[in-house]
């Protein structure tokens, strides 16, 4: 997206690195971890692997839209897909959880492959609208085919036991495993942004004629981005259906990608930390305005208007501008 | 969470003991799980959370010595709000019991969590037999109505009426599939044919195509083996091109009286369908009915009126046990034959199948309705044993178990395949 | 009997017919989208929304003030219409400057407010518009049995349709859109009022996207979420057609409903998805779309 006033042009070039990570950073992902780790004693532990799932799944959808400039309004697809193989594979082929994870995760790879490979001859708008409608493809399939369960969904998945040893049927114990793979997530996609792979991707999203004079093959970047994206959206998939025991409609369902979106704008898109924090406010929303019904859906729609015309730097964003750090 | 379910089971066995020798009240939290604003919110929505304070004011709690609270939410039919509502009412409000739960994927969902837990699974909204069947609960009573009973209403019954050729017009997805298959299975029994069938993407808008293709097919019977909005729009269309009026006779197979209400009569009339309810049906419904609609401002589907069921009995196990411990009072609501002004006199099987009759009724043309909300003529009544699925044929490993644990049990599953045979 | 694939060409007549009566709601939508997209650059996501609410609307003008159906058909595209004109002027109206993406948000985020406040409001069953007097009946074609209504919808539709690529391509108003969109900074030069005519060209998009929503109360039944599953297929139609030109819009939307109207002969279950099929074989071929420009 060639907006100019992102926060990402901040450069990101800070003297006071640890282990190539500015130490502002290395301090924020401190903390959360120290926090998520007590978090399960003092809030409600499916509840917070719910925030950590959407929270994964916001990461790996900023990293396509605030970093690679792609609008995908489709990523309902990698999320929903993966989290119906998963359920599937932990249910019916009783595959021990990490495995069930790693098919649903792959799943969405070779969709991300599919589908990025053609959507990428479009560029903007009609990207948008490319991936949105095959997001419904995805839809139409998971409703018709027989191992979805249709509307029911995959009901009553084993979270089973990990690598065949730990049972992590006890929610705590889920929760730490969860833990670790959002976490080894968030950092992998975080690693992707600052490699030199991300810096070209950020010229490419800045000035694409001039990317290719350089002699980047900017559809082959443009490509693995979505892969990546399309992969981790996956992996957040695939873990949300062992935390739910459920892979159900909801998440091929493209208001799920309008939510991704959401979060990603609400928290500020193009910042390592912006789309956690439109996770966990989205997340929270849902859960705790439940019983409002349609009003919710209105509380949504009043986000994004509001998001768009008065702070599209988005929360993180404008903290990031105050402070004059990236974040 | 293990832990949890042993305290919480050690500390209900101690006061279990405990009524005996004081009469303190009994807490019980009931939750009413349901659509509050999507396509079931008209037949569950605020009308099941009246309909569940009616049963707990018609039982008299109080004086009883029951203290009820009643909570309610909306679950949006999404099978993952309602597990994350009922996990949490369960580990963080002490809900004893979930009633209603339209939508069978947020129902076989919620089946499930209450299976490990101390709490009572009151299902009234919800289409699914795998409820008593391969994914029953020793916790789940199954209260109003399932695929099946709707199928052999419906299926069976016109059938014997003279409609003996189908066409079906079915929702594209698992629960289209089960109601057509299982009404299939019926008609074929009772010597009808089907002559063919379309699969309609759901949600469907436009459904001229597949009506057209039902008309051409000569069939006497239309079959809508869907639900909601697909069903009114596929009826509201059918009158368009003067389907029924041409001869053949639409069934909606899952319809509420509420559909009938959205639609008028004008594009309803006609129509046939099976429901275990209507407000029309006796004194007893028309009482309680006037005065449901007081506090609703419309008169009960089925759904609601299965709430009030399934609470009022629920309530009365309760009251016998003294206590709210999920195995007992569900073993106390096998026992104890069910008895409400609604449903009459039933009993709740071994599979937790709440059994009571169907009727098959037809949607009263414009110049035959009375004044509002006078819309059916009782075609027929099915008995219960002919409604249900029988008990042997669900696969529900309770069934076993009951006919190890009592002598009564085989005797009752005689007369189910003996009513089969006929 | 000869028959065609099986089919008895009477009754493939009349699905023929039926595929042209919906490709009738695309091409009206489609047309929409690509007008407001020719001018302002901007995919309006709202377009379902503003569908729903033309048929909405027409209810409401029947059941609140007895205002019939042939009345509804000028009035209801004009209040929407109005709605659509203040949503550019106080929103849309400050993204211009902003790149593209940034109006399909706000949009989006315009279509849940509008489906939520609805859905509050009416609920999700739906609602049933009883069609005038002229409407009820119907014809007996010989092949199949013909509705009023939906002889209307095609009648309309086309009237419409090629009303509006007529002003655009044969006015000397559409002359000044056309060149708008091509160049606004020199057309304002010439003293005509950009901002005005945009806004007005957003308005008209709005109306004809209420315009379908009058045509569809009689024959859908009128409930919030009628617009929500409808705009996706119509995006794909945008896609396959191509934003080039108005009158790809209208040929894209009638042709489409032909070819899933006999899928939904043929392979019924494969109707949902037979437009996004064609869509993806398209862009493998003509990532443009069928009339579209090159990017």
């Amino acid at each position: 997206m060639t907006t100019t006033d992102t926060v990402s042009h901040v450069p990101v070039q800070p003297r006071d690195k640890t282990m190539g990570m500015p130490r502002h950073h290395m301090l924020i992902f401190a903390c959360l971890f120290v926090f998520m780790l007590v978090a399960p004693f003092l809030l409600y532990p499916i509840f917070l692997m719910k925030v950590m799932c959407f929270a994964l799944f916001a990461a790996a959808f900023n990293l396509l839209l605030g970093f690679g400039g792609l609008l995908s309004f489709g990523h309902a697809a990698y999320f929903g897909s993966a989290s119906y193989i998963s359920a599937h594979a932990a249910k019916v082929w009783g595959l021990t959880p990490e495995l069930a994870i790693l098919c649903g995760t792959g799943t969405a790879l070779v969709l991300g492959i599919v589908i990025g490979s053609l959507a990428i001859r479009r560029q903007g708008i009609y990207f948008a609208m490319v991936t949105l409608a095959f997001a419904q493809m995805v839809y139409f399939f998971s409703l018709q085919a027989e191992f979805t369960g249709g509307e029911d969904g995959i009901q009553a998945v084993p979270r089973g036991e990990l690598f065949g040893l730990l049972n992590i049927q006890p929610d705590r114990v889920l929760y730490y495993f969860v833990l670790a793979i959002t976490f080894g997530g968030v950092l992998a996609i975080y690693r992707i942004i600052h490699s030199p792979f991300g810096q070209v991707l950020k010229a490419i999203r800045e000035n694409e004629p001039r990317s290719i004079s350089l002699g980047y093959h900017v559809n082959r970047y443009k490509l693995a981005v979505f892969v990546i994206s399309a992969t981790f959206a996956g992996l957040a998939g695939a873990t949300k259906a062992l935390v739910f025991q459920l892979a159900s409609l909801t998440d091929v369902y493209w208001t799920m990608s309008g939510e991704v979106v959401l979060m990603t704008l609400l928290g500020g898109m193009g910042t390592v930390f912006g789309p956690l924090l439109g996770a966990g406010i989205i997340v929270a929303m849902q859960n705790y305005f439940a019983s409002f019904g349609a009003w919710v859906t209105v509380m949504q729609g009043v986000i994004f208007v509001l998001g768009v015309l008065l702070f599209r730097e988005g929360i993180v964003g404008v903290i990031a501008q105050r402070i004059k750090k990236p974040l | 969470m293990v832990r949890q379910f042993a305290f919480a089971t050690s500390a209900l066995a101690v006061l279990a003991a405990v009524p005996a020798l004081a009469q303190d009240a009994i807490d019980v939290k009931i939750g009413v799980l349901n659509d509050r604003s999507g396509i079931y919110s008209d037949i569950s929505g605020e009308g099941s959370v009246i309909a569940a304070r009616m049963a707990v004011e018609d039982f008299g709690a109080e004086e009883k010595g029951l203290n009820v609270e009643i909570l309610s939410a909306d679950h949006q039919n999404k099978p993952d709000v309602a597990s994350t509502v009922t996990q949490q009412w369960i580990d963080e409000e002490g809900v004893n019991a979930i009633a209603d739960v339209p939508t069978s994927s947020a129902a076989l969902a919620i089946n499930e969590i209450i299976r490990n837990e101390d709490a009572v699974f009151l299902n009234s909204g919800a289409a699914t037999t795998e409820l008593t069947g391969g994914a029953c609960s020793p916790h789940t009573v199954h209260w109003t109505y399932d695929t099946y009973a709707l199928a052999h209403g419906t299926g069976g019954a016109m059938v014997r009426e003279g409609g003996d050729s189908w066409f079906f017009i079915t929702a594209d997805y698992a629960f289209g599939h089960q109601l057509e298959n299982d009404t299939t299975a019926v008609i074929e029994e009772a010597g009808g044919e089907v002559v063919g069938s379309v699969r309609h993407p759901f949600p469907g808008s436009d459904f001229s195509s597949f009506l057209l293709q039902a008309q051409a097919s000569g069939a006497k019977v239309i079959g809508l083996a869907n639900a909601g909005g697909d069903t009114v729009n596929a009826i509201t269309q059918a009158s368009e091109f003067g389907i029924t009026q041409a001869g053949q006779a639409l069934a909606g197979l899952l319809m509420f009286v509420n559909d009938v209400h959205a639609l008028s009569l004008e594009t309803a009339q006609g129509l046939v369908l099976t429901e275990s309810f209507y407000w029309d049906l006796n004194d007893d419904t028309r009482a309680w009915s006037e005065r449901y609609m007081e506090e609703a401002g419309d008169m009960p589907s089925m759904v609601q009126a299965g709430v009030y069921g399934s609470v009022l009995h629920y309530l009365k196990a309760v009251e016998q046990v003294g206590s709210t411990n999920a195995d007992e009072v569900v073993a106390a609501m096998k026992e104890m034959p069910t008895d409400d002004p609604l449903f009459g006199q039933g009993e709740v099987r071994a599979d937790g199948r709440k059994m009571h009759d169907m009727y098959l009724f037809q949607v009263k043309t414009p110049e035959e309705s009375e004044g509002d909300w006078d819309y059916y003529n009782l075609l027929a009544t099915i008995p219960a044993e002919e409604a249900f699925r029988p008990l042997d044929e669900g696969g529900c490993s309770l069934v076993e178990e009951a006919a190890a644990g009592g002598a009564e049990e085989p005797a009752a599953e005689e007369e189910a395949e003996g009513e089969e045979a006929n | 009997m000869f028959e065609l694939l099986g089919i008895p060409p009477q009754a493939l007549f009349g699905q023929l017919l039926l595929g042209l009566i919906n490709g009738a709601f695309y091409a009206m939508l489609s047309l929409g989208l690509a007008v407001i997209f020719g001018l302002l650059n901007i995919i309006n996501f709202t377009h379902g929304a503003q569908y729903m609410m033309g048929a909405f609307v027409t209810w409401m003008l029947l059941n609140y003030f007895g205002i019939e159906y042939w009345y509804a058909l000028v009035l209801a595209p004009l209040i929407v219409g109005a709605t659509g004109i203040v949503i550019e002027r106080l929103m849309i109206s400050r993204l211009y400057h902003l790149d593209h993406l940034y109006g399909l948000l706000l949009t989006f985020g315009l279509a849940l407010i509008i489906q939520g406040l609805f859905r509050n409001e009416y609920g999700i069953s739906g609602m049933s518009y009883r069609p005038p007097e002229l409407l009820a009946g119907g014809h007996n074609l010989g092949f199949m049995y013909l509705p009023n209504s939906r002889l209307w919808v095609i009648i309309a539709s086309v009237v419409v349709c090629f009303g509006t690529w007529f002003v655009i391509e044969k006015t000397k108003l559409g002359a000044y859109l056309r060149a708008a969109t091509e160049n606004p900074t020199l057309v304002g030069a010439f003293g005509i009022n950009v901002p005005r005519m945009i806004t007005l060209t957003y308005g008209f998009g709005v109306a004809l996207a209420a315009f379908a929503g009058v045509l569809a109360a009689p024959i859908y039944s009128v409930n919030p979420n009628m617009g929500e599953s409808l705009i996706i297929v119509v995006f794909a139609v945008v896609v396959i057609g191509g934003m080039g030109s108005i009158l790809g819009a209208i040929i894209t939307g009638f042709g489409l409903g032909l070819v899933e109207g006999l899928t939904r002969v043929f392979y019924p279950e494969g109707s949902a998805v037979v437009i996004f099929v064609i869509m993806a074989i398209v862009l493998l071929i003509k990532p443009a779309g069928l009339f579209g420009r090159a990017a």
